[in-house]
């Protein structure tokens, strides 16, 4: 295992950048995520328009994993409405979680999260922004991945 | 400042199995001591010839082996007794560790006394061990917790318990150590204050156990709590000790086997000191590893290993001070064995991940002392804490591995 399968250039890119990050006034949906076991702490703000996501932001703090995800997130979700980011979300949780699972050529940027399967304790900071985004879209307002 | 211990450190390393395992290809490098410390073979035998030659139930049978599991369970306790110098075996409670000490206490001591608008006073850098249970009891009775601030060195000033102690004040609850920081209270000072104005005093000695002797009588503390875990023993078992005349007049908390003489549907009369608070079987095999592990560290000198640690303690400083955007949080004068730091550009949770990569084993989060870690305006720690077997170039490892995630993440 090399540390640089977890932390790919385009993890470190990320977190270093994090795309769309800031907030988006109402009407957007804002939904917060927290992970009390490391303190990560964020909002994904998303805008729907005609049914579907037209912007979505977030803002928080959290380790690289969590912040890369969550900019990878808000570059990949823009033009999906929520059954299409549903898909989407299941496919990345199946990157993340199984071993046996091959990484999907077509996830473009998303598939250098699949270092993180072999990190089984981060899964839940590459998941925060993934689960908050799909509470702010269900309408709930709060995730925590304890 | 020496660079030995006064001990031979490769034979006591010898004495601890785990620490010859590799972690990722590399040789482990455990500093996460104040998590939870790892056990030396004394240990492992002294539970694993209790099963195979001793166990049965205690205080119950008139057959051998329940006399012989007594005759260790009690041989345990007292000691333990020893190791705290408290006058009585009646004083030495078996919990199952620090957390349910403070609870017994909270629920069996303070909760009956409680009126509202009574005052339970703790200090900002607690262990949620030893603030939750005192807050449950709080919402149950309508008193309410007190803060004792902390400075930012991560020190207490005996003189804010002296102000803050009131007419109200039912109970101080310090850390002896703080598990977050590695500040050394001065709980003898902070003892005298609120025993001055007529307030009992529990200390939280799980941090403190493990790298200082600890007499209870010296000390005059009215409670004092630790775990068997953090001091080279077993876990699921640990320790309330409690000044005889406060535990003769509290009432049980958990009621069961052993805890009673006699039971009828009419009343129940209760055991003596301390099997009142001893209810349903025990964990016989703990307390027998528990005596080794105090044994052991005994053999050892709680002298020479709390002057070894000092030493490890100097060293990181000195090598986790030199690394560039590296900011140590707690920089008490009198700290024990471990260092809590953050390190610019690199969150607690990756270089967790990375020291790991290089089998260094530290602890990252909050510590379970949000109140504290949220005190120096950061989400998180990464802590490095250091035990008796501990060595210079464990540290040297863990401020290279440090330099590696900097350099990951420039």
């Amino acid at each position: 295992m090399d540390l640089k399968d977890l932390y790919r250039d385009v993890i470190l890119d990320h977190n270093k950048r994090p795309r769309n990050f800031g907030v988006l006034a109402p009407p957007a949906i804002g939904a917060k995520g927290h992970n009390p076991l490391c303190g990560d702490q964020l909002t994904v703000y998303v805008n729907l328009e005609n049914g579907v996501i037209r912007d979505v932001k977030f803002e928080g703090s959290g380790c690289a994993i969590s912040v890369a995800s969550a900019s990878l997130m808000t570059e990949a979700v823009k033009g999906l409405d929520p059954t299409a980011f549903a898909a989407l979300h299941a496919r990345v949780h199946d990157v993340l979680t199984r071993h046996d699972a091959e990484i999907p050529t077509d996830l473009g940027k998303l598939a250098a999260l699949g270092g993180v399967r072999e990190y089984p304790a981060r899964v839940k900071c590459a998941s925060l922004s993934w689960r908050t985004l799909e509470a702010a879209l269900a309408g709930a307002h709060a995730v925590t991945t304890e | 400042m020496t660079r030995q211990p006064a001990y031979d450190l490769s034979a006591v390393r010898a004495d601890f199995p785990i620490l010859a395992r590799p972690i990722r290809g590399k040789p482990l490098v455990y500093l996460d001591n104040g998590a939870s410390a790892q056990r030396p073979l004394a240990v492992i035998d002294a539970e694993r010839r209790y099963a195979m030659e001793t166990h049965a139930n205690v205080h119950r049978g008139v057959h051998t082996l329940s006399q012989r599991a007594t005759d260790a369970f009690e041989g345990a306790r007292e000691r333990v007794r020893r190791f705290l110098n408290a006058r009585s075996t009646r004083e030495i409670i078996f919990t199952r560790g620090t957390t349910e000490s403070v609870n017994l206490v909270a629920q069996s001591y303070a909760r009956p006394k409680l009126q509202p608008g009574d005052e339970i006073l703790v200090t900002r850098l607690e262990h949620h061990a030893n603030i939750v249970p005192w807050q449950l009891v709080c919402e149950a009775t309508g008193a309410r917790v007190v803060v004792v601030p902390i400075s930012d060195r991560g020190e207490v000033d005996p003189e804010d318990v002296r102000r803050l102690i009131s007419p109200r004040t039912r109970l101080l609850g310090i850390a002896h150590v703080s598990n977050a920081l590695g500040t050394v209270l001065p709980v003898a000072e902070m003892i005298e204050i609120a025993h001055a104005a007529g307030v009992p005093v529990l200390v939280d000695g799980a941090q403190a156990v493990p790298h200082m002797r600890i007499d209870v009588q010296a000390l005059d503390a009215d409670f004092y709590v630790f775990s068997g875990h953090k001091l080279y023993g077993p876990d699921g078992i640990g320790i309330l000790y409690g000044r005889e005349s406060l535990l003769a007049a509290m009432p049980p908390w958990q009621g069961g086997g052993d805890m009673i003489l006699h039971v009828s549907f009419e009343g129940t009369t209760y055991n003596e000191l301390p099997y009142k608070f001893e209810a349903g079987t025990p964990h016989m095999s703990g307390a027998v590893g528990l005596a080794a592990a105090i044994d052991y560290v005994d053999g050892i000198g709680l002298e020479n290993i709390g002057a070894w640690e000092s030493t490890l303690l100097a060293h990181a400083h000195a090598r986790l001070g030199a690394i560039e955007g590296l900011r140590i949080i707690g920089t008490a004068a009198h700290k024990a064995g471990l260092v809590s730091f953050v390190v610019d550009g690199v969150h607690p949770h990756d270089l967790g991940t990375i020291l790991d990569e290089e089998g260094v084993a530290i602890r990252t989060g909050h510590h379970c002392a949000m109140p504290a870690i949220e005190f120096f305006k950061v989400p998180a720690t990464a802590r490095a804490s250091f035990g008796l077997y501990t060595t210079l170039e464990e540290i040297d490892r863990l401020a290279e591995a440090i330099e590696t995630a900097r350099n990951l993440f420039r």
